[in-house]
């Protein structure tokens, strides 16, 4: 397990989201395993935070466990997560329903199964609203047809009694966009809001979100495998691999001068960053599952750089700028400290 | 279509497959699907065609209807000069042998009950490839070795494999034939991107060992900068434009291509927010809009888009499907200046 350092403990008004020394584990054949393992992360207004990682690294859930939404026999055992001045961890339940899309919303990678299949659009969208504030429903129908405009649904009166069926799969996402921010929440988090998406659909979605941004201030913790959409649209680059965050920076840190092998790799892998004819860089073997994660680094098995302490040790963190940081024992090294970090929390 | 007079093995000429849509209670055909509507193509021997295009387009159907999974409506498909639409069905099952498919998902293309070493050697059964089962399992192993999996996979079940793992598989199970062409249907968009080049290059490399063909059907235009020889992009049923890869992404001519590609998101720090990003969804199939059939969305339509279907017309050793490409047109009229 690492040691629950982070950013400097930054008490900044600005901050909106704080997430510190989140553990979530699930059952194992002997023991529970930890499969999100010490992550902590701030996003701060305005701001938008990619976490990137490959399938099964605890991207996902990590944001499930924000919201309180790990599925059982999922549990959350450890680490605070700060919504404002609240810690969403300590909220009874009935306090958190109202904080879950009046401050806080998400949305999911598939607009095809997150919406009622039986229930017109603009209906969905008018219960979010109503679920939130206490308005007529002649009110709400109104704050759900300028919703629709804003996410730049063409023809949106007609839209708003039509079915999910009837609507394309842009549109739909666009319908859950606007349910997400119907009570214009402080922070967003989407998952994967373009992967079932076209390019020229995913385009306008990336459009769509940093207008919210800029226009409402909206934070958002934007979860996704696409580099190039993370170059797009964020402003820091959380790194996560086998249930750790590797390494964090901002958009030019992670994507132009990455430190740690893995976020190394990854960029390597990418075949419109490789040249014609030139052979794709491979990181070699696979990621393994949460039981079989090894001692010490988790990466050094298929890390070209390990040495003596990465099998043993779990690299602390090495701060290489205010923003930046890297959880490997080679970073430490070239950087001159000590193999296992000491930056105190 | 621009041939170079070299050595054409697949050369696909006016591909149309429609799907008839029935309604009432007599189901009576109403209309069509225009799933693929006069599509040309041809992909060179020991080369790499990718097929582009978003969902909805076309591209799985042109790859289902070459070897005929789907009955198209008509054109014609001709592999080594003979044209396989023609041909009865026996007739059919020695390029059913020379062609093979891999698809997108491989947990669902193979039986979850199979161990490796049936899913591999059913194809052989099939074509009695082997004198009897020892022989086939030595020619597993080496299908298998081929691909970069220890043999010892052989006993194990698809779910005991990891998603590339599974991947290798379904190519060793295409190679088991001895095939001179391999549809790669979306074969790696499913996978995480370090995983994604090792079976990248595992294909390059059986290119090179085998002299195989590819039709790499795909809407990640990042593969196919990296993989293609050629390009076909296609619109609605239809090809757009068609040139080797290089010219391709230098100077792309039809509007959509150019869309297309202004639209994925670089990796590149230094570049972002740099797209033009087209309006409005892709239109039905069923109902394809008149003219051309991307006036609807083009960001430089003029009147004559909205009437008259524009020629494949011929520029830098490809075509393109766009009144802007038409030599002729050029000088005279009012091309806006490209985007």
């Amino acid at each position: 397990m690492s040691t629950p350092v982070a950013p400097a403990p930054r008490h900044d008004p600005e901050t909106v989201l704080d997430v510190r020394g989140l553990v979530t584990s699930f059952p194992g054949p002997n023991h529970r395993l930890a499969v999100v393992d010490g992550v902590d992360l701030t996003l701060a207004r305005g701001e938008t935070l990619a976490l990137v990682g490959e399938s099964g690294c605890g991207k996902s859930l990590t944001a499930l466990s924000i919201l309180r939404l790990v599925p059982k026999p999922g549990r959350i055992d450890r680490g605070t997560v700060r919504l404002g001045a609240r810690d969403l961890r300590a909220l009874p339940v009935t306090e958190l329903r109202r904080v879950r899309g009046h401050e806080i919303s998400m949305i999911f990678q598939e607009p095809m199964t997150s919406l009622n299949p039986v229930v017109t659009a603009g209906k969905q969208v008018v219960e979010a609203i109503r679920l939130h504030e206490r308005v007529s429903s002649t009110q709400a129908r109104r704050r759900a047809l300028t919703l629709f405009e804003q996410v730049g649904i063409p023809d949106p009166a007609s839209r708003l009694n039509a079915y999910p069926h009837q609507l394309s799969g842009g549109m739909k996402q666009r319908v859950m966009i606007a349910m997400a921010l119907a009570a214009r929440p402080s922070v967003l988090i989407a998952d994967e809001p373009t992967t079932a998406l076209d390019v020229t659909i995913q385009g306008q979605i990336l459009d769509l979100l940093r207008e919210l941004r800029d226009q409402l201030g909206t934070a958002i913790l934007l979860i996704t495998h696409d580099l190039g959409i993370v170059n797009e649209l964020a402003d820091r680059i959380a790194v996560m691999y086998a249930g750790h965050l590797v390494e964090v920076g901002t958009r030019r840190d992670i994507l132009a001068a990455p430190r740690h092998p893995y976020t190394q790799g990854l960029l390597r892998s990418i075949p419109a960053r490789a040249q014609r004819g030139e052979r794709l860089a491979e990181i070699a073997g696979v990621v393994p599952p949460p039981g079989q994660w090894p001692t010490g680094c988790r990466f050094a098995p298929r890390c070209t750089r390990a040495f003596e302490p990465c099998t043993r040790l779990d690299p602390g963190p090495t701060r290489l700028s205010a923003n930046h940081t890297a959880w490997c024992h080679a970073v430490a090294q070239e950087e001159g400290s000590s193999p296992v970090g000491g930056v105190p929390a | 279509m621009s041939e170079n007079g070299g050595d054409v093995l697949l050369r696909v000429e006016g591909l149309r497959t429609w799907f008839p849509i029935r309604a009432g209670v007599l189901q009576r055909t109403v209309g069509h699907v225009r799933a693929v509507d006069g599509v040309d193509l041809s992909v060179p021997r020991g080369r790499t065609l990718a097929l582009v295009g978003e969902s909805g387009c076309g591209k799985t159907t042109v790859g289902r209807s070459i070897l005929r999974l789907v009955e198209p409506t008509g054109g014609r498909v001709c592999f080594e000069g003979v044209d396989l639409l023609t041909l009865p069905k026996p007739a059919l099952r020695p390029y059913r042998r020379a062609i093979q498919i891999v698809f997108q998902d491989p947990l669902g293309s193979l039986d979850p009950r199979m161990r490796i070493r049936d899913v591999v050697a059913e194809g052989m059964n099939a074509f009695r490839i082997g004198a009897n089962e020892r022989e086939r399992t030595d020619r597993v192993a080496e299908l298998l070795r081929h691909v970069r999996l220890d043999p010892s996979q052989m006993t194990r079940y698809p779910h005991e494999l990891s998603g590339g793992q599974r991947q290798r598989v379904c190519i060793a199970r295409a190679l088991a034939l001895g095939p001179k062409l391999l549809i790669c249907d979306e074969a790696v968009s499913a996978l995480d991107v370090s995983i994604q080049a090792q079976i990248l290059n595992l294909l390059r490399d059986l290119q090179v060992e085998l002299g195989l063909s590819y039709l790499f059907i795909t809407h990640d235009l990042g593969v196919v900068r990296y993989l293609a020889d050629r390009v076909a992009v296609m619109y609605l049923g239809q090809i757009v434009e068609d040139a080797a890869t290089e010219t391709l992404f230098a100077d792309p001519q039809h509007p959509y291509t150019q869309a297309l590609l202004s639209a994925v998101p670089s990796v590149d720090p230094g570049r972002r927010g740099m797209a033009v990003h087209l309006r409005g969804d892709v239109p039905s199939p069923a109902t394809p809009p008149t003219g051309c059939r991307f006036h609807t969305r083009c960001p430089v339509v003029f009147e004559r888009c909205r009437t008259e279907t524009p020629p494949l017309y011929p520029v830098q050793e490809g075509g393109s499907r766009c009144f802007l490409s038409d030599p002729a047109a050029r000088p005279s009229a009012e091309p806006p200046a490209r985007a």
